[in-house]
């Protein structure tokens, strides 16, 4: 029993699991804008997929114990490529799911507002920018909105494959997976499309607001994040 | 690309056309077509009297089948949407990218494809890729006729111990752990032309490539494992799409890919 209430806090405490963690809507939640198919498919498949297979590459190993941000950070500094496509696909999904949401749309309040307009000049700006790297990561990628702690500022930056930009030292605060799965089955070759339904119509901002404070206040009070 | 070369391209894709079937839906060539810019650009020489530089504008290979040919194992929704859209995206591209410069084979820019920029490595990459990718397959009745020559399963044997051998190892190369994300998988000739690699590469990347693999390499055969390549029909499913392919693996072409790159230590021209 101490050993179940010891993994409830653990679990709370952690930012993102390490066991396929369930999408936060039903999975025709999205549409018409991401298919119930390419939800079913997307989370039932491909994140399940890479959450066995890095639970599989680390059992029995220390890493069991680390939370997913941290194997996703040692797999980096290691160089151990095949963990960390897993470990960080893992954490990448986690994540956009949490960013979009059936009410999503309209626009970032408050502090979140404001900072983007300081770093992009106008929210319009902003979103041809994210739409921008999104399009132009060639291949398999992801589109990053990020905060730089050193900076007190906001960026957008693309990566490939699994890559994640908590590895540079900067903090996520929202993403658009670009991997083809992400939208072939619901747009086919028309990621542009994708894309603008994301931005017009599906991003979290309360989530995505919800990051940017909690990172702003750890710069505030100097905490490690 | 000269001017001969270019005409005997046009009768080569014209025949092409009279050997598919009624119900072929024509690859979507539009104005990027070959004698669409020829005829462009003879108009505009004739009215300006300037040399025309429409004469390197790349263009999609029509099929050597309809869309249709190759189900069940790649169906006709995604070899329309592959060839006309992605393929074509890469050729308007390379277009761009080569807009100006002295007209080159496909083929030509591939080496130096890094050097040149994402322009080149991608589009031009890609449009070598997928012009390559189309002619080694065929009609699964068709392919079920051909077998490798007498050289490449001497080849087949010597690298791989067997074409069992190879087909195992190029399953798992093409698997999601290997290629991660978008790529391709590759059966080689080495320089030297004694013996056959295996290879994954990433993106567009190709083994023509100089820097991309550990060596310069002629690839024989050749498979897409992009997604969308397959994920219409098989979603995550790459592993079935992999083993389903060779149905339709033209092994007549992949010989005749194989004599080219031993007796000429470079890489087979595709019809761009």
């Amino acid at each position: 029993m101490v050993r179940f209430a010891l993994a409830a806090v653990l679990s709370v405490v952690t930012a993102a699991s390490k066991e396929l963690p369930p999408l936060p809507y039903a999975h025709n939640a999205l549409e018409p804008f991401i298919s119930q198919r390419t939800l079913e498919i997307h989370h039932g498949k491909h994140h399940a997929k890479y959450v066995n297979t890095m639970n599989t590459m680390i059992s029995g190993t220390d890493l069991e114990s680390q939370s997913l941000e941290e194997i996703v950070k040692t797999a980096a500094k290691e160089g151990n490529q095949g963990l960390f496509n897993n470990a960080a696909q893992s954490w990448n999904h986690e994540f956009y799911w949490k960013c979009m949401s059936p009410q999503g749309g309209g626009g970032p309040p408050g502090k979140l507002k404001e900072m983007i307009e300081s770093a992009f000049g106008s929210f319009d700006e902003f979103k041809k920018e994210f739409a921008a790297a999104g399009m132009t990561a060639f291949g398999s990628g992801w589109a990053w909105l990020v905060y730089d702690t050193n900076k007190n500022s906001l960026s957008v930056t693309k990566t490939i494959g699994a890559g994640n930009p908590m590895t540079e030292g900067l903090v996520p605060i929202l993403t658009m997976d670009v991997w083809e799965h992400a939208y072939y089955l619901d747009h086919q070759n028309l990621r542009q499309n994708y894309i603008d339904k994301f931005l017009v119509s599906l991003v979290n901002w309360d989530f995505v607001s919800e990051n940017l404070e909690r990172a702003v206040s750890a710069r505030d009070s100097g905490a490690d994040l | 690309m000269t001017k001969l070369s270019l005409a005997v391209a046009a009768l080569l894709a014209g025949s092409a056309a009279a050997w598919s079937t009624p119900m072929k839906m024509k690859a979507d060539t539009g104005v990027n077509s070959r004698r669409n810019i020829l005829q462009k650009g003879a108009a505009l020489a004739t009215a300006a009297a300037i040399p025309t530089a429409a004469a390197n504008a790349y263009s999609v290979p029509d099929l050597l089948y309809p869309f249709e040919a190759l189900e069940p194992y790649i169906d006709a929704p995604t070899m329309k949407i592959h060839h006309d859209k992605h393929h074509g995206t890469y050729v308007a591209n390379i277009n761009k990218a080569t807009e100006g410069k002295d007209p080159v084979p496909i083929l030509d820019l591939m080496a130096d494809a890094l050097e040149a920029g994402p322009g080149v490595r991608n589009s031009g990459g890609g449009h070598y890729n997928h012009a390559f990718f189309w002619d080694e397959m065929a009609p699964p009745d068709k392919a079920k006729k051909t077998k490798p020559s007498e050289q490449l399963e001497g080849l087949i044997n010597k690298s791989f111990g067997s074409m069992d051998e190879m087909k195992a190892k190029f399953e798992a190369q093409a698997a999601p752990g290997a290629v991660f994300g978008s790529g391709w998988v590759w059966v080689c000739v080495n320089e030297a032309g004694d013996e056959l690699k295996l290879v994954g590469t990433p993106n567009q990347d190709n083994p023509l490539m100089k820097g991309v693999c550990d060596e310069v390499m002629y690839p024989i055969l050749g498979l897409d494992v992009w997604e969308h390549a397959y994920y219409l029909k098989y979603q995550n499913r790459r592993p079935e799409y992999v083993s389903n392919w060779w149905n339709v693996v033209d092994w007549d072409k992949v010989s005749e890919n194989c004599a080219y790159a031993v007796e000429n230590h470079c890489g087979v021209t595709v019809r761009d």
